[in-house]
């Protein structure tokens, strides 16, 4: 920022003076600490001030919301024409339960819907899979057959409500269906909007929810976004996402580096693969951020990203079009800042780490249960969780103005400090070949559990404090209600499967199988055989065992 | 003959992708002096069980967070004792709610840590259960 010299003489002055106090008060009353830093261990100076920010141009890296390099946001309007979404991550048990849960959310004033699925389908089993015994519906919906997805959407209005479904191997699969339900109630693709998360490196490098190799995984993903831009244009297909490289230990640096950089690869794929122009499907590219306990970090984080990957698009990949350079992302509170200590604590830590995604400029939010460490929220949870959202937008005036934090020594300081070492990461994974190449090497999972590990020795060392668990501990446990999903779900659930396989069209089930095998093999998309298959109650698992046969199947080399 | 290390194996049974912690504990295992074996994500009972007896360790640490730790733990600790292996030790962790401590117990799993746990307790438990066997 441009500061007159005679400001930063004065302002070096003044410095001066308070150094010298500074001094002298510490000789007396010693800061509390040596090094204080953020939750990533980034080290934070007592003050920030002119000179932390006097190399800033006003024009190049700062702007106005909906310009060039979006710092300040994509809307131009910020949050008064809309609030971000209220989208509450939600499943348990059977497809009828959630569906009752949905629209309970609905009542009560949610915007948007997200869909949480179980491990067996997540992974690309069926219920009655071997490898899936003891998983149905614990940590999310079960999906099996079109039928399920059919109670999960019913009276859901997918012309008006937009959806998010937290799917990754299988995202082609569950995007069928979500099509082929839509398709069945009459609804055109073209009016249905939502998001897939559909972010397979991510899952090796943090998530390992896996099926496939790498490169096929990556190929799978841009047949989403080819058949996305040609026939669900309303339809986001990818969600890059660091929430889940957070959550496995990263800091915030790493899940910026990573999550742009993952993001980067799948662009070049599709340009790469499909000979689209960037600006034919970069628009519907969204992002999924984590935020954790540390405020200003996760502020500046979000800022940040928005700066470098309109940088990116405009510079690396020549987008033309403004909305390729935007970067619109979801938020979630960190799961892993939780404690089942006093666990209405985390009532508070949830609050603060919302409130930190809206100053931070979110499109879209998801807020933890106070419970989310022990099971899958009960209502009266996720209703606090949800009303944490609504009194941010509706009492704090948070959403007031925009960007409100912008010009701030520290603030705009932090951004820069974090933008720089992420094009570091950046421009070493570019040296490495690139993101497969560097996951492939065991470079970001080593990363991120380097940082996890560093982090645990700084709770059990109490470098690093967690209210409740190493400091202000209470002997007493609070005992809260928890969910619990009943094993008898399982059983119900692969009598209906069994029930639905009864009765389809077994040859017609086979044949859509061998038009996604044909597909695969001759490099075709699979998108419309797939949503073909499901409408013929084709499983999850059937079709995944499609991919796993022709791709092969990837195993965690459980690097530590 | 110098004293043989504590051989361990820290195992991710079930499709559970929550891996941090299993990551972290291995790695504060290999600092604490422990020959440590990790076996990635998405283990069968039945594959955790033959490469316990194959690599000879003397303890497993299961970690889930998915809900299914009560029908995994028990499988494992099952399929050991079905293969003479019962002198292995089996411990847990994750996300465990209190009232399956007892069942969990009751199935032969010797010790379940809950997040909050620091690596040190984890470490001293081992170091006081666990010795290492010479077998045959």
């Amino acid at each position: 920022m441009y500061f007159a010299k005679e400001v930063l003489s004065q302002s070096s002055e003044l410095k001066k003076k308070w150094e010298d106090e500074v001094r002298r008060v510490v000789g007396k009353v010693p800061d509390q600490k040596a090094r204080w830093s953020t939750v990533s261990d980034l080290e934070i100076r007592r003050l920030y001030g002119p000179d932390d920010i006097k190399d800033m141009d006003f024009v190049r890296d700062i702007g106005y919301p909906g310009q060039f390099p979006y710092l300040r946001g994509n809307q131009v309007t910020g949050y008064r024409g809309r609030y971000w979404t209220f989208r509450m991550f939600s499943g348990m048990g059977s497809a009828a339960e959630t569906n009752k849960r949905w629209h309970m959310l609905l009542k009560e004033g949610q915007t948007g819907l997200s869909t949480a699925f179980d491990f067996p389908t997540l992974m690309g089993y069926d219920t009655d899979s071997p490898k899936a015994r003891g998983e149905c519906g614990k940590c999310g919906v079960a999906i099996d057959t079109l039928e399920d997805f059919l109670q999960l959407v019913d009276g859901i209005p997918m012309d008006e409500i937009t959806t998010s479904m937290t799917i990754n191997p299988p995202a082609t699969v569950l995007w069928a269906m979500y099509c082929a339900a839509a398709q069945i109630k009459g609804i055109p693709l073209t009016k249905i909007g939502g998001t897939i998360q559909n972010d397979m490196l991510k899952e090796f490098i943090a998530q390992k929810t896996l099926m496939c190799p790498p490169e096929p995984s990556v190929r799978l993903v841009s047949d989403t976004v080819e058949f996305g831009t040609k026939y669900v244009p309303r339809w986001n297909t990818i969600s890059i996402s660091g929430y889940h490289i957070r959550e496995a230990g990263s800091t915030a640096v790493q899940e910026l580096a990573f999550t742009l950089r993952d993001g980067m690869e799948y662009v070049e794929d599709v340009i790469n693969r499909k000979g689209l122009n960037v600006d034919e499907f970069a628009p519907r590219l969204s992002f999924f951020f984590n935020s954790h306990v540390d405020f200003f970090e996760e502020i500046c984080k979000m800022r940040a990203a928005r700066r470098i990957w309109a940088k990116v698009m405009r510079d690396r990949y020549k987008a033309k079009d403004q909305r390729s350079w935007w970067m619109r992302f979801h938020t979630q509170t960190a799961g892993c800042s939780l404690t089942a200590q006093q666990p209405y604590n985390n009532v508070v830590r949830t609050a603060t780490q919302a409130l930190a995604a809206v100053l931070g400029g979110t499109q879209s939010l998801h807020t933890n249960s106070l419970d989310e460490v022990m099971c899958l929220p009960s209502d009266h949870a996720v209703q606090i969780a949800l009303r944490t959202q609504q009194i941010i937008a509706e009492e704090t005036g948070a959403a007031n103005t925009i960007d409100p934090l912008a010009g701030s020594y520290f603030v705009e300081a932090l951004t820069n400090e974090m933008e720089e070492q992420t094009w570091e990461y950046i421009n070493k994974i570019d040296e490495m070949g690139g993101m497969v190449a560097a996951i492939e090497k065991g470079f970001p999972q080593l990363e991120i559990a380097d940082a996890a590990y560093k982090f645990q020795r700084q709770i059990d060392s109490c470098e690093k404090i967690m209210v409740g668990v190493n400091k202000y501990v209470t002997e007493e446990e609070i005992p809260i209600p928890l969910l619990e999903i009943d094993d008898k779900v399982e059983e119900d659930q692969i009598a209906r499967l069994n029930a639905v396989r009864r009765k389809r069209d077994n040859k017609a089930v086979k044949k859509s199988l061998d038009d996604i095998k044909n597909a695969c093999k001759k490099g075709e998309n699979v998108m419309p055989s797939c949503i073909e298959a499901v409408k013929n109650m084709a499983s999850v698992q059937e079709i995944c065992d499609v991919y796993r046969e022709i791709y092969g199947e990837y195993r965690d080399p459980g690097l530590y | 003959m110098a004293k043989r290390k504590i051989r361990v194996m820290v195992a991710k049974p079930g499709l559970d992708g929550h891996d941090r912690g299993a990551r972290v504990l291995a790695r504060c295992f290999r600092d604490a002096g422990f020959e440590v074996i990790y076996t990635g994500c998405h283990q069968t009972p039945a594959q955790i069980a033959a490469s316990a007896i194959q690599e000879d360790v003397d303890l497993v640490g299961l970690s889930c967070l998915s809900g299914a730790h009560r029908y995994l733990f028990p499988q494992v600790v099952n399929l050991l004792k079905e293969k003479g292996a019962d002198d292995i030790t089996v411990i847990g962790g994750g996300i465990i709610p209190n009232q399956d401590f007892q069942k969990l117990y009751d199935a032969g799993i010797k010790a379940i840590f809950v997040p909050g746990t620091t690596l040190d307790t984890i470490v001293n438990w081992v170091n006081k259960n666990v010795k290492p066997v010479e077998r045959k």
